[in-house]
Protein backbone atom coordinates (compact mmCIF):
# COMPACT_ATOMS: atom_id res chain seq x y z
CA UNK A 1 0.00 0.00 0.00
CA UNK A 2 1.28 3.77 -1.10
CA UNK A 3 0.08 6.61 -0.12
CA UNK A 4 -0.10 9.47 -2.72
CA UNK A 5 0.07 13.35 -2.10
CA UNK A 6 -3.66 13.87 -1.72
CA UNK A 7 -4.61 11.96 1.25
CA UNK A 8 -5.37 9.18 -1.34
CA UNK A 9 -4.52 5.39 -0.65
CA UNK A 10 -3.22 2.77 -3.85
CA UNK A 11 -3.01 -0.44 -2.83
CA UNK A 12 -4.16 -3.65 -4.73
CA UNK A 13 -7.55 -5.36 -3.56
CA UNK A 14 -5.77 -8.58 -2.75
CA UNK A 15 -3.42 -6.64 -0.38
CA UNK A 16 -6.18 -4.76 0.64
CA UNK A 17 -8.39 -7.60 1.55
CA UNK A 18 -4.98 -9.66 3.18
CA UNK A 19 -4.74 -6.59 5.39
CA UNK A 20 -8.29 -6.15 6.37
CA UNK A 21 -8.47 -10.39 6.81
CA UNK A 22 -5.62 -10.28 8.98
CA UNK A 23 -6.77 -7.58 11.39
CA UNK A 24 -10.04 -8.98 11.96
CA UNK A 25 -9.24 -12.87 13.08
CA UNK A 26 -12.02 -13.38 14.80
CA UNK A 27 -11.85 -16.89 16.90
CA UNK A 28 -15.13 -19.31 17.47
CA UNK A 29 -16.32 -19.75 21.31
CA UNK A 30 -15.64 -23.38 21.46
CA UNK A 31 -13.66 -24.62 24.90
CA UNK A 32 -13.12 -27.87 25.09
CA UNK A 33 -10.74 -28.84 28.02
CA UNK A 34 -7.37 -27.38 29.80
CA UNK A 35 -6.40 -25.07 27.41
CA UNK A 36 -9.94 -23.37 26.93
CA UNK A 37 -9.33 -21.68 30.02
CA UNK A 38 -5.89 -20.36 28.94
CA UNK A 39 -7.94 -19.77 25.58
CA UNK A 40 -10.64 -17.74 27.78
CA UNK A 41 -8.39 -15.40 29.31
CA UNK A 42 -6.65 -14.18 26.14
CA UNK A 43 -9.23 -11.18 25.77
CA UNK A 44 -8.87 -10.40 29.14
CA UNK A 45 -6.44 -6.88 29.92
CA UNK A 46 -3.57 -8.53 30.93
CA UNK A 47 -2.95 -10.48 27.10
CA UNK A 48 -5.58 -8.65 25.27
CA UNK A 49 -6.22 -9.89 21.55
CA UNK A 50 -8.37 -6.49 20.89
CA UNK A 51 -4.82 -5.01 20.41
CA UNK A 52 -4.52 -7.25 16.87
CA UNK A 53 -8.08 -6.98 16.16
CA UNK A 54 -9.23 -10.91 17.35
CA UNK A 55 -11.49 -9.63 20.69
CA UNK A 56 -14.46 -10.76 19.40
CA UNK A 57 -15.36 -14.33 20.11
CA UNK A 58 -17.75 -15.74 18.13
CA UNK A 59 -20.73 -18.34 19.53
CA UNK A 60 -21.59 -19.34 16.18
CA UNK A 61 -19.22 -20.79 14.03
CA UNK A 62 -21.22 -19.11 10.53
CA UNK A 63 -19.39 -15.96 11.86
CA UNK A 64 -16.21 -17.30 13.14
CA UNK A 65 -12.82 -17.02 11.18
CA UNK A 66 -10.64 -19.36 13.55
CA UNK A 67 -10.99 -22.25 15.01
CA UNK A 68 -9.22 -22.79 18.29
CA UNK A 69 -8.51 -26.24 19.43
CA UNK A 70 -8.34 -26.15 22.91
CA UNK A 71 -7.57 -29.30 24.44
CA UNK A 72 -8.09 -33.11 23.87
CA UNK A 73 -10.63 -34.45 21.46
CA UNK A 74 -12.25 -37.67 22.65
CA UNK A 75 -13.70 -39.64 19.90
CA UNK A 76 -17.41 -38.77 20.68
CA UNK A 77 -16.23 -35.00 20.03
CA UNK A 78 -14.49 -35.25 16.63
CA UNK A 79 -17.33 -35.49 14.60
CA UNK A 80 -18.67 -32.29 16.08
CA UNK A 81 -15.50 -30.61 15.51
CA UNK A 82 -15.55 -31.24 12.19
CA UNK A 83 -18.92 -30.37 11.37
CA UNK A 84 -18.15 -27.13 13.66
CA UNK A 85 -15.28 -26.82 10.92
CA UNK A 86 -17.72 -27.52 8.28
CA UNK A 87 -19.98 -24.75 9.10
CA UNK A 88 -17.41 -22.19 9.10
CA UNK A 89 -17.15 -20.09 6.16
CA UNK A 90 -14.40 -19.42 4.04
CA UNK A 91 -11.55 -18.65 4.27
CA UNK A 92 -10.99 -20.04 7.82
CA UNK A 93 -8.02 -21.07 10.26
CA UNK A 94 -7.19 -23.66 12.68
CA UNK A 95 -5.42 -23.33 16.07
CA UNK A 96 -4.52 -27.04 17.38
CA UNK A 97 -3.70 -25.88 21.34
CA UNK A 98 -1.77 -27.91 23.22
CA UNK A 99 -0.52 -31.20 23.13
CA UNK A 100 -3.81 -33.24 23.64
CA UNK A 101 -5.12 -31.33 20.31
CA UNK A 102 -2.10 -31.67 18.34
CA UNK A 103 -1.04 -35.58 19.25
CA UNK A 104 -3.04 -36.76 21.90
CA UNK A 105 -0.74 -35.85 24.46
CA UNK A 106 -0.09 -37.96 27.83
CA UNK A 107 -3.48 -39.20 26.63
CA UNK A 108 -2.31 -42.41 24.57
CA UNK A 109 -5.82 -44.58 24.70
CA UNK A 110 -8.94 -45.58 23.60
CA UNK A 111 -10.78 -42.36 24.17
CA UNK A 112 -9.07 -39.87 22.90
CA UNK A 113 -8.60 -38.28 19.03
CA UNK A 114 -4.65 -38.87 18.40
CA UNK A 115 -4.15 -35.49 16.94
CA UNK A 116 -6.59 -33.50 15.80
CA UNK A 117 -4.84 -33.18 11.60
CA UNK A 118 -6.83 -36.55 11.62
CA UNK A 119 -10.55 -34.53 11.14
CA UNK A 120 -9.41 -31.07 10.72
CA UNK A 121 -6.66 -29.23 8.74
CA UNK A 122 -4.16 -27.42 10.95
CA UNK A 123 -2.79 -24.15 10.39
CA UNK A 124 -0.45 -23.78 13.61
CA UNK A 125 0.63 -25.76 16.20
CA UNK A 126 1.46 -24.64 20.05
CA UNK A 127 3.22 -26.99 21.63
CA UNK A 128 2.14 -27.10 25.83
CA UNK A 129 0.32 -28.47 28.29
CA UNK A 130 -1.69 -26.30 28.39
CA UNK A 131 0.23 -23.54 26.65
CA UNK A 132 0.91 -19.91 27.81
CA UNK A 133 -2.04 -17.16 26.89
CA UNK A 134 1.53 -15.88 25.51
CA UNK A 135 2.06 -19.01 23.55
CA UNK A 136 -1.66 -18.44 22.02
CA UNK A 137 -1.07 -14.86 20.95
CA UNK A 138 1.83 -15.71 19.24
CA UNK A 139 -0.07 -18.47 17.23
CA UNK A 140 -2.63 -15.91 16.18
CA UNK A 141 -0.08 -13.45 15.09
CA UNK A 142 1.03 -16.30 13.14
CA UNK A 143 -1.98 -17.58 11.77
CA UNK A 144 -2.13 -12.98 10.61
CA UNK A 145 1.53 -13.44 9.10
CA UNK A 146 -0.05 -16.04 7.19
CA UNK A 147 -2.81 -14.63 5.97
CA UNK A 148 -0.63 -11.57 4.61
CA UNK A 149 1.62 -13.53 2.51
CA UNK A 150 -0.84 -16.36 1.64
CA UNK A 151 0.80 -19.45 3.07
CA UNK A 152 -0.98 -22.27 4.62
CA UNK A 153 -0.68 -24.98 6.72
CA UNK A 154 1.85 -26.98 9.60
CA UNK A 155 3.37 -24.04 11.42
CA UNK A 156 4.97 -25.43 14.21
CA UNK A 157 4.43 -22.29 16.88
CA UNK A 158 8.03 -22.43 18.44
CA UNK A 159 8.65 -19.75 21.31
CA UNK B 1 -11.75 -58.97 24.12
CA UNK B 2 -15.74 -58.33 24.27
CA UNK B 3 -17.65 -58.54 21.03
CA UNK B 4 -19.04 -54.96 21.60
CA UNK B 5 -15.67 -52.93 21.58
CA UNK B 6 -14.14 -51.72 18.38
CA UNK B 7 -11.66 -54.01 16.80
CA UNK B 8 -8.83 -51.84 17.23
CA UNK B 9 -8.96 -51.36 20.81
CA UNK B 10 -6.33 -53.79 22.26
CA UNK B 11 -4.66 -54.10 18.82
CA UNK B 12 -2.63 -51.39 18.46
CA UNK B 13 -3.46 -49.06 20.73
CA UNK B 14 -4.27 -46.29 18.10
CA UNK B 15 -7.54 -45.08 17.48
CA UNK B 16 -8.48 -45.52 13.48
CA UNK B 17 -6.81 -43.32 11.24
CA UNK B 18 -9.92 -40.98 9.82
CA UNK B 19 -8.12 -40.29 6.76
CA UNK B 20 -8.19 -37.49 4.26
CA UNK B 21 -8.67 -34.60 6.68
CA UNK B 22 -11.05 -32.53 4.25
CA UNK B 23 -13.35 -35.86 3.92
CA UNK B 24 -16.70 -34.93 5.28
CA UNK B 25 -17.57 -37.07 8.42
CA UNK B 26 -20.75 -38.31 9.53
CA UNK B 27 -21.77 -37.83 12.84
CA UNK B 28 -24.21 -40.26 14.19
CA UNK B 29 -27.16 -39.18 13.60
CA UNK B 30 -29.01 -37.45 17.00
CA UNK B 31 -32.79 -37.17 17.41
CA UNK B 32 -32.25 -34.03 19.33
CA UNK B 33 -34.37 -31.46 17.17
CA UNK B 34 -37.70 -33.00 16.88
CA UNK B 35 -41.28 -31.36 17.19
CA UNK B 36 -44.50 -33.17 18.19
CA UNK B 37 -47.96 -30.77 19.43
CA UNK B 38 -46.77 -29.65 22.85
CA UNK B 39 -43.21 -30.31 23.03
CA UNK B 40 -39.83 -29.06 20.82
CA UNK B 41 -36.76 -31.17 21.42
CA UNK B 42 -34.16 -28.20 21.57
CA UNK B 43 -30.60 -29.68 21.93
CA UNK B 44 -28.07 -27.17 23.88
CA UNK B 45 -24.64 -27.43 23.16
CA UNK B 46 -21.93 -29.69 23.05
CA UNK B 47 -20.47 -25.88 21.62
CA UNK B 48 -22.53 -23.36 23.05
CA UNK B 49 -20.79 -20.46 25.28
CA UNK B 50 -22.93 -21.24 28.74
CA UNK B 51 -22.30 -25.03 28.88
CA UNK B 52 -19.01 -24.36 30.29
CA UNK B 53 -17.30 -26.86 28.23
CA UNK B 54 -18.59 -29.53 26.43
CA UNK B 55 -21.87 -30.09 27.98
CA UNK B 56 -25.00 -31.15 25.60
CA UNK B 57 -28.45 -30.37 27.36
CA UNK B 58 -31.42 -31.93 25.56
CA UNK B 59 -34.44 -29.73 26.47
CA UNK B 60 -38.13 -30.48 25.99
CA UNK B 61 -39.37 -26.92 26.21
CA UNK B 62 -43.23 -25.89 25.48
CA UNK B 63 -42.50 -22.09 24.10
CA UNK B 64 -40.06 -20.30 26.50
CA UNK B 65 -40.76 -23.40 29.49
CA UNK B 66 -38.27 -25.79 29.87
CA UNK B 67 -40.46 -29.24 30.69
CA UNK B 68 -37.36 -31.22 30.94
CA UNK B 69 -33.63 -31.08 30.60
CA UNK B 70 -31.27 -34.34 30.35
CA UNK B 71 -27.78 -33.58 30.76
CA UNK B 72 -25.83 -35.73 28.06
CA UNK B 73 -22.60 -35.99 29.07
CA UNK B 74 -19.32 -37.89 27.88
CA UNK B 75 -17.87 -35.56 25.22
CA UNK B 76 -14.38 -35.39 27.39
CA UNK B 77 -14.42 -38.63 28.08
CA UNK B 78 -10.35 -39.10 28.49
CA UNK B 79 -9.88 -42.60 29.90
CA UNK B 80 -7.95 -40.83 32.73
CA UNK B 81 -8.41 -43.70 35.59
CA UNK B 82 -7.84 -46.12 32.81
CA UNK B 83 -4.55 -44.13 31.83
CA UNK B 84 -3.35 -43.89 35.85
CA UNK B 85 -3.85 -47.58 36.22
CA UNK B 86 -0.65 -47.77 33.63
CA UNK B 87 1.95 -45.26 35.20
CA UNK B 88 3.65 -45.37 38.73
CA UNK B 89 2.38 -43.96 41.72
CA UNK B 90 3.88 -40.41 41.65
CA UNK B 91 3.49 -40.51 37.64
CA UNK B 92 -0.41 -41.39 37.76
CA UNK B 93 -0.34 -37.59 39.64
CA UNK B 94 0.22 -35.73 36.47
CA UNK B 95 -3.05 -37.46 34.55
CA UNK B 96 -5.21 -36.75 38.07
CA UNK B 97 -4.08 -33.22 37.68
CA UNK B 98 -6.05 -32.91 34.47
CA UNK B 99 -9.26 -34.27 35.52
CA UNK B 100 -10.65 -30.91 37.51
CA UNK B 101 -8.40 -28.52 35.59
CA UNK B 102 -9.52 -25.67 37.24
CA UNK B 103 -8.38 -26.68 40.52
CA UNK B 104 -5.46 -29.30 39.80
CA UNK B 105 -3.93 -29.32 43.11
CA UNK B 106 -7.09 -30.30 44.86
CA UNK B 107 -6.79 -33.44 42.35
CA UNK B 108 -3.65 -33.97 43.60
CA UNK B 109 -4.18 -33.72 47.34
CA UNK B 110 -6.96 -36.22 47.34
CA UNK B 111 -4.86 -39.12 45.56
CA UNK B 112 -1.61 -38.49 47.67
CA UNK B 113 -3.86 -38.58 50.86
CA UNK B 114 -4.99 -41.85 49.69
CA UNK B 115 -2.13 -43.33 48.83
CA UNK B 116 0.00 -42.02 52.01
CA UNK B 117 -2.88 -43.99 53.71
CA UNK B 118 -2.15 -46.96 51.81
CA UNK B 119 1.81 -46.53 52.94
CA UNK B 120 1.12 -45.87 56.45
CA UNK B 121 2.89 -42.55 56.08
CA UNK B 122 -0.03 -40.11 56.87
CA UNK B 123 1.11 -38.45 60.19
CA UNK B 124 4.94 -38.48 58.90
CA UNK B 125 4.51 -35.97 56.01
CA UNK B 126 6.42 -32.78 57.17
CA UNK B 127 4.56 -30.01 59.11
CA UNK B 128 5.81 -27.59 55.90
CA UNK B 129 5.13 -29.75 53.57
CA UNK B 130 1.37 -30.06 54.62
CA UNK B 131 0.93 -26.34 55.13
CA UNK B 132 2.74 -25.54 51.82
CA UNK B 133 -0.40 -27.61 50.48
CA UNK B 134 -3.01 -26.08 52.59
CA UNK B 135 -1.73 -22.91 51.42
CA UNK B 136 -1.65 -24.18 47.65
CA UNK B 137 -5.18 -25.81 47.94
CA UNK B 138 -6.71 -22.76 49.08
CA UNK B 139 -4.69 -20.89 46.41
CA UNK B 140 -6.43 -23.10 43.36
CA UNK B 141 -9.70 -22.52 45.58
CA UNK B 142 -10.05 -18.97 44.84
CA UNK B 143 -8.32 -19.07 41.21
CA UNK B 144 -11.77 -21.68 40.65
CA UNK B 145 -13.74 -19.51 42.41
CA UNK B 146 -12.45 -16.85 39.82
CA UNK B 147 -12.60 -18.72 36.59
CA UNK B 148 -16.54 -19.33 37.83
CA UNK B 149 -17.81 -15.96 38.71
CA UNK B 150 -16.05 -14.42 35.52
CA UNK B 151 -17.78 -17.20 33.20
CA UNK B 152 -20.71 -16.93 35.37
CA UNK B 153 -21.07 -13.38 35.05
CA UNK B 154 -20.29 -13.64 31.06
CA UNK B 155 -23.55 -15.86 30.41
CA UNK B 156 -25.68 -13.11 32.41
CA UNK B 157 -24.46 -10.62 30.14
CA UNK B 158 -21.67 -8.95 32.63
CA UNK B 159 -18.08 -8.97 31.09
CA UNK B 160 -16.16 -6.79 33.19
CA UNK B 161 -16.38 -8.66 36.32
CA UNK B 162 -14.48 -11.30 34.07
CA UNK B 163 -11.38 -8.82 33.55
CA UNK B 164 -11.70 -8.47 37.38
CA UNK B 165 -11.52 -12.11 38.52
CA UNK B 166 -8.85 -12.64 35.89
CA UNK B 167 -6.91 -9.99 37.48
CA UNK B 168 -6.89 -11.74 40.58
CA UNK B 169 -6.54 -15.30 39.46
CA UNK B 170 -3.27 -14.23 37.31
CA UNK B 171 -2.11 -12.78 40.49
CA UNK B 172 -2.20 -15.48 41.99
CA UNK B 173 -1.43 -18.15 39.20
CA UNK B 174 2.11 -15.72 38.71
CA UNK B 175 2.49 -17.07 42.54
CA UNK B 176 1.57 -21.36 41.89
CA UNK B 177 3.99 -20.46 38.86
CA UNK B 178 6.94 -18.96 40.50
CA UNK B 179 6.60 -22.62 43.17
CA UNK B 180 5.79 -25.09 40.75
CA UNK B 181 6.60 -24.07 37.50
CA UNK B 182 3.44 -23.76 35.76
CA UNK B 183 0.44 -21.89 35.50
CA UNK B 184 -2.27 -25.00 35.21
CA UNK B 185 -1.68 -28.93 35.99
CA UNK B 186 1.20 -27.88 37.76
CA UNK B 187 1.22 -31.62 39.88
CA UNK B 188 3.18 -29.79 42.80
CA UNK B 189 1.77 -32.68 45.31
CA UNK B 190 3.91 -36.34 45.54
CA UNK B 191 3.13 -38.89 47.81
CA UNK B 192 4.84 -38.00 50.88
CA UNK B 193 5.35 -34.44 50.18
CA UNK B 194 5.93 -32.07 47.72
CA UNK B 195 7.92 -32.24 44.84
CA UNK B 196 10.23 -28.43 45.82
CA UNK B 197 10.36 -25.51 48.36
CA UNK B 198 9.51 -22.29 47.98
CA UNK B 199 11.24 -19.90 46.10
CA UNK B 200 13.07 -16.90 47.14
CA UNK B 201 10.99 -14.20 47.10
CA UNK B 202 7.89 -15.89 47.44
CA UNK B 203 6.21 -14.76 50.51
CA UNK B 204 6.95 -11.10 50.34
CA UNK B 205 4.82 -11.21 46.64
CA UNK B 206 2.44 -13.65 48.63
CA UNK B 207 2.11 -10.76 51.41
CA UNK B 208 1.41 -8.28 48.08
CA UNK B 209 -1.28 -10.70 46.79
CA UNK B 210 -2.90 -10.51 50.38
CA UNK B 211 -2.86 -6.65 50.35
CA UNK B 212 -4.75 -6.52 47.52
CA UNK B 213 -6.99 -9.12 47.85
CA UNK B 214 -9.85 -7.33 49.80
CA UNK B 215 -9.93 -4.31 47.49
CA UNK B 216 -10.67 -6.85 44.72
CA UNK B 217 -13.29 -8.74 46.24
CA UNK B 218 -15.19 -5.43 47.49
CA UNK B 219 -14.91 -4.31 43.57
CA UNK B 220 -16.43 -7.42 42.63
CA UNK B 221 -19.06 -7.77 45.28
CA UNK B 222 -19.88 -3.95 44.23
CA UNK B 223 -20.15 -5.37 40.74
CA UNK B 224 -22.20 -7.76 41.44
CA UNK B 225 -23.84 -8.22 44.15
CA UNK B 226 -26.24 -5.49 44.77
CA UNK B 227 -27.12 -5.01 40.98
CA UNK B 228 -30.22 -5.36 39.93
CA UNK B 229 -30.25 -7.37 36.77
CA UNK B 230 -28.11 -9.97 38.73
CA UNK B 231 -30.35 -10.05 41.67
CA UNK B 232 -33.23 -10.17 38.79
CA UNK B 233 -32.06 -13.22 37.24
CA UNK B 234 -30.48 -15.27 40.44
CA UNK B 235 -32.79 -14.59 43.28
CA UNK B 236 -35.10 -17.40 43.23
CA UNK B 237 -33.94 -19.60 40.76
CA UNK B 238 -32.84 -23.08 40.85
CA UNK B 239 -34.13 -23.57 44.51
CA UNK B 240 -32.40 -26.93 45.79
CA UNK B 241 -33.77 -28.16 49.15
CA UNK B 242 -31.37 -29.92 51.92
CA UNK B 243 -33.37 -33.12 51.21
CA UNK B 244 -33.02 -32.56 47.40
CA UNK B 245 -29.32 -32.10 48.10
CA UNK B 246 -28.18 -34.10 50.28
CA UNK B 247 -30.03 -37.26 48.11
CA UNK B 248 -28.54 -36.01 44.83
CA UNK B 249 -25.48 -36.06 46.85
CA UNK B 250 -24.36 -32.66 46.05
CA UNK B 251 -21.12 -31.56 47.86
CA UNK B 252 -19.73 -28.21 48.29
CA UNK B 253 -20.70 -24.90 47.84
CA UNK B 254 -24.14 -26.17 46.26
CA UNK B 255 -24.94 -27.48 49.11
CA UNK B 256 -24.17 -25.52 51.71
CA UNK B 257 -25.97 -22.73 49.85
CA UNK B 258 -28.98 -25.46 51.07
CA UNK B 259 -28.25 -25.21 54.52
CA UNK B 260 -26.26 -28.18 54.85
CA UNK B 261 -22.77 -27.16 56.91
CA UNK B 262 -20.35 -30.12 55.35
CA UNK B 263 -17.25 -29.42 54.88
CA UNK B 264 -15.07 -31.66 55.18
CA UNK B 265 -11.99 -29.43 56.01
CA UNK B 266 -14.29 -28.58 59.34
CA UNK B 267 -16.02 -32.37 59.90
CA UNK B 268 -12.53 -34.50 58.65
CA UNK B 269 -9.53 -32.05 59.45
CA UNK B 270 -6.30 -33.30 57.45
CA UNK B 271 -3.16 -31.11 56.82
CA UNK B 272 -3.15 -28.78 59.74
CA UNK B 273 -6.71 -27.77 58.81
CA UNK B 274 -7.64 -28.09 62.49
CA UNK B 275 -5.39 -25.06 63.25
CA UNK B 276 -7.10 -22.39 61.27
CA UNK B 277 -9.64 -20.30 62.03
CA UNK B 278 -12.36 -20.15 59.60
CA UNK B 279 -15.86 -20.47 59.14
CA UNK B 280 -17.86 -22.26 56.36
CA UNK B 281 -20.33 -20.48 54.75
CA UNK B 282 -23.60 -21.45 54.07
CA UNK B 283 -27.22 -20.30 52.93
CA UNK B 284 -30.41 -21.07 53.33
CA UNK B 285 -32.03 -20.23 50.42
CA UNK B 286 -30.94 -22.72 48.09
CA UNK B 287 -31.10 -20.68 45.03
CA UNK B 288 -28.59 -19.36 42.53
CA UNK B 289 -28.52 -16.38 44.00
CA UNK B 290 -27.66 -18.15 47.54
CA UNK B 291 -24.65 -20.21 45.61
CA UNK B 292 -22.84 -17.10 44.42
CA UNK B 293 -22.78 -15.40 47.98
CA UNK B 294 -21.61 -19.01 49.44
CA UNK B 295 -18.39 -18.85 47.12
CA UNK B 296 -17.54 -15.18 47.42
CA UNK B 297 -17.67 -15.78 51.19
CA UNK B 298 -14.94 -18.73 50.22
CA UNK B 299 -12.89 -16.91 48.77
CA UNK B 300 -12.51 -14.79 51.37
CA UNK B 301 -12.58 -17.68 53.82
CA UNK B 302 -9.92 -19.36 51.82
CA UNK B 303 -7.44 -15.88 52.04
CA UNK B 304 -8.00 -15.94 55.58
CA UNK B 305 -6.83 -19.40 55.64
CA UNK B 306 -3.64 -18.51 53.44
CA UNK B 307 -2.73 -15.63 55.68
CA UNK B 308 -2.67 -17.98 59.07
CA UNK B 309 -0.34 -20.13 57.14
CA UNK B 310 1.90 -17.48 56.06
CA UNK B 311 1.91 -16.35 59.50
CA UNK B 312 3.11 -20.13 60.74
CA UNK B 313 4.56 -21.61 58.12
CA UNK B 314 7.58 -23.70 59.89
CA UNK B 315 10.85 -23.99 58.50
CA UNK B 316 11.76 -27.71 57.89
CA UNK B 317 11.97 -30.55 55.62
CA UNK B 318 9.49 -30.86 52.33
CA UNK B 319 9.48 -34.37 51.87
CA UNK B 320 9.32 -37.36 54.11
CA UNK B 321 11.93 -39.35 55.43
CA UNK B 322 11.14 -42.74 53.93
CA UNK B 323 13.58 -43.87 52.25
CA UNK B 324 11.42 -46.31 49.95
CA UNK B 325 9.01 -43.26 49.03
CA UNK B 326 11.06 -39.80 48.92
CA UNK B 327 13.93 -39.44 46.23
CA UNK B 328 17.73 -38.82 48.05
CA UNK B 329 18.62 -34.98 48.36
CA UNK B 330 19.75 -34.06 44.73
CA UNK B 331 23.35 -33.15 46.07
CA UNK B 332 24.15 -36.68 47.23
CA UNK B 333 23.60 -37.96 44.51
CA UNK B 334 26.56 -36.68 43.10
CA UNK B 335 28.77 -37.78 45.92
CA UNK B 336 27.22 -41.10 46.57
CA UNK B 337 27.08 -44.10 44.26
CA UNK B 338 24.08 -45.90 46.77
CA UNK B 339 22.04 -42.41 46.55
CA UNK B 340 22.55 -42.57 42.58
CA UNK B 341 21.11 -45.98 42.66
CA UNK B 342 18.58 -45.19 44.85
CA UNK B 343 17.24 -42.51 42.46
CA UNK B 344 17.60 -44.68 39.56
CA UNK B 345 15.74 -47.21 40.88
CA UNK B 346 12.93 -44.67 42.53
CA UNK B 347 12.91 -43.10 39.00
CA UNK B 348 12.95 -46.18 37.10
CA UNK B 349 10.87 -48.82 38.63
CA UNK B 350 8.73 -46.39 40.93
CA UNK B 351 7.77 -47.68 44.38
CA UNK B 352 5.42 -50.66 45.52
CA UNK B 353 2.47 -49.70 47.93
CA UNK B 354 1.11 -52.54 49.65
CA UNK B 355 -2.30 -54.41 48.87
CA UNK B 356 -5.37 -52.76 50.05
CA UNK B 357 -7.79 -50.42 49.40
CA UNK B 358 -8.45 -46.83 50.76
CA UNK B 359 -10.49 -43.38 50.06
CA UNK B 360 -8.90 -39.98 49.98
CA UNK B 361 -10.72 -37.00 49.68
CA UNK B 362 -10.16 -33.60 50.22
CA UNK B 363 -13.03 -30.47 50.14
CA UNK B 364 -12.43 -29.39 46.57
CA UNK B 365 -13.75 -25.92 45.27
CA UNK B 366 -16.70 -27.70 44.00
CA UNK B 367 -17.34 -30.43 46.67
CA UNK B 368 -15.97 -33.24 48.03
CA UNK B 369 -13.33 -34.73 45.47
CA UNK B 370 -12.00 -38.77 46.57
CA UNK B 371 -10.10 -41.11 45.33
CA UNK B 372 -10.94 -44.91 46.29
CA UNK B 373 -7.86 -46.22 45.06
CA UNK B 374 -7.11 -50.38 45.23
CA UNK B 375 -3.90 -51.38 45.33
CA UNK B 376 -2.29 -55.08 44.38
CA UNK B 377 1.47 -54.48 45.82
CA UNK B 378 2.60 -53.25 42.32
CA UNK B 379 3.96 -49.89 41.21
CA UNK B 380 1.22 -48.80 39.74
CA UNK B 381 -1.90 -48.83 41.02
CA UNK B 382 -4.87 -51.62 40.01
CA UNK B 383 -7.37 -49.30 39.96
CA UNK B 384 -8.18 -45.74 41.03
CA UNK B 385 -11.85 -44.43 40.93
CA UNK B 386 -12.87 -40.95 41.33
CA UNK B 387 -15.61 -39.29 42.92
CA UNK B 388 -16.01 -35.64 41.24
CA UNK B 389 -18.05 -33.49 42.47
CA UNK B 390 -19.08 -31.71 39.79
CA UNK B 391 -20.62 -35.26 38.11
CA UNK B 392 -22.67 -35.36 41.16
CA UNK B 393 -23.40 -31.69 41.55
CA UNK B 394 -24.66 -31.64 37.71
CA UNK B 395 -27.63 -34.70 38.54
CA UNK B 396 -29.02 -31.62 40.37
CA UNK B 397 -29.63 -29.70 37.16
CA UNK B 398 -32.77 -31.93 35.97
CA UNK B 399 -34.51 -31.48 38.94
CA UNK B 400 -34.42 -28.09 38.79
CA UNK B 401 -34.41 -26.65 35.28
CA UNK B 402 -37.86 -28.18 35.05
CA UNK B 403 -40.83 -25.36 34.93
CA UNK B 404 -37.99 -22.51 34.37
CA UNK B 405 -37.57 -20.67 31.50
CA UNK B 406 -34.65 -21.32 28.57
CA UNK B 407 -32.02 -18.41 29.96
CA UNK B 408 -32.75 -20.00 33.32
CA UNK B 409 -30.97 -22.70 32.41
CA UNK B 410 -27.97 -20.95 32.05
CA UNK B 411 -28.09 -19.58 35.24
CA UNK B 412 -28.57 -23.14 36.69
CA UNK B 413 -25.36 -24.51 35.09
CA UNK B 414 -23.16 -21.97 35.80
CA UNK B 415 -24.27 -21.89 39.44
CA UNK B 416 -23.52 -25.76 39.79
CA UNK B 417 -20.17 -24.84 38.58
CA UNK B 418 -19.09 -28.37 36.68
CA UNK B 419 -15.81 -29.11 34.81
CA UNK B 420 -16.26 -31.48 32.19
CA UNK B 421 -12.99 -32.86 32.36
CA UNK B 422 -14.23 -34.01 35.81
CA UNK B 423 -17.48 -35.16 34.61
CA UNK B 424 -16.42 -36.68 32.06
CA UNK B 425 -12.74 -38.64 33.07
Amino acid sequence: MEMSANNLFLAKIDEAARWAQSSSVWPLTMGLACCAIEMMVIPAPQYDISRIGSEVFRSSPRQADLMIVSGRVSNKMAPIVRRLYDQMAEPKWVISMGACASSGGVFDNYAILQGIDQVVPVDVYVPGCPPTPDGLVYAINLIQQQIRTGGRGGIFARA
Amino acid sequence: MSDHLPDWIGSEGNPPNFGDPTAVLEPEPYEVVSRSDDEMVLSMGPQHPSTHGVLQVVLGIDGETVKRAEPEIGYLHTGIEKSAENLFWNQSLTVIDRMDYLAPLTNNFAFCRGVEKLLGITGQVPRRAQQIRVMMAEMTRITSHCIWLGTHAIDLGAISPFFFTVDLRENILDLIEAASGARMNMTYFRVGGINGDLPEGFLERLDEVIAKFPRRMRDLRDLLQKNPIWTDREVGVGVISAEDAVAWGLTGPSLRASGVAYDLRKIEPYSTYEEYEFDVPTRTEGDCYARFLVRLDEMEESMRIIEQVRKNLEPGPIMVNEPAVALPPKPSIGLSMESLIHHFKLVSEGFRVPAGDVYGAVEGPRGEIGYYIVSNGENRPWRVRTRPPSFYNLQALRKIAAGNLIADVVVMIGSLDPVFGEVDR
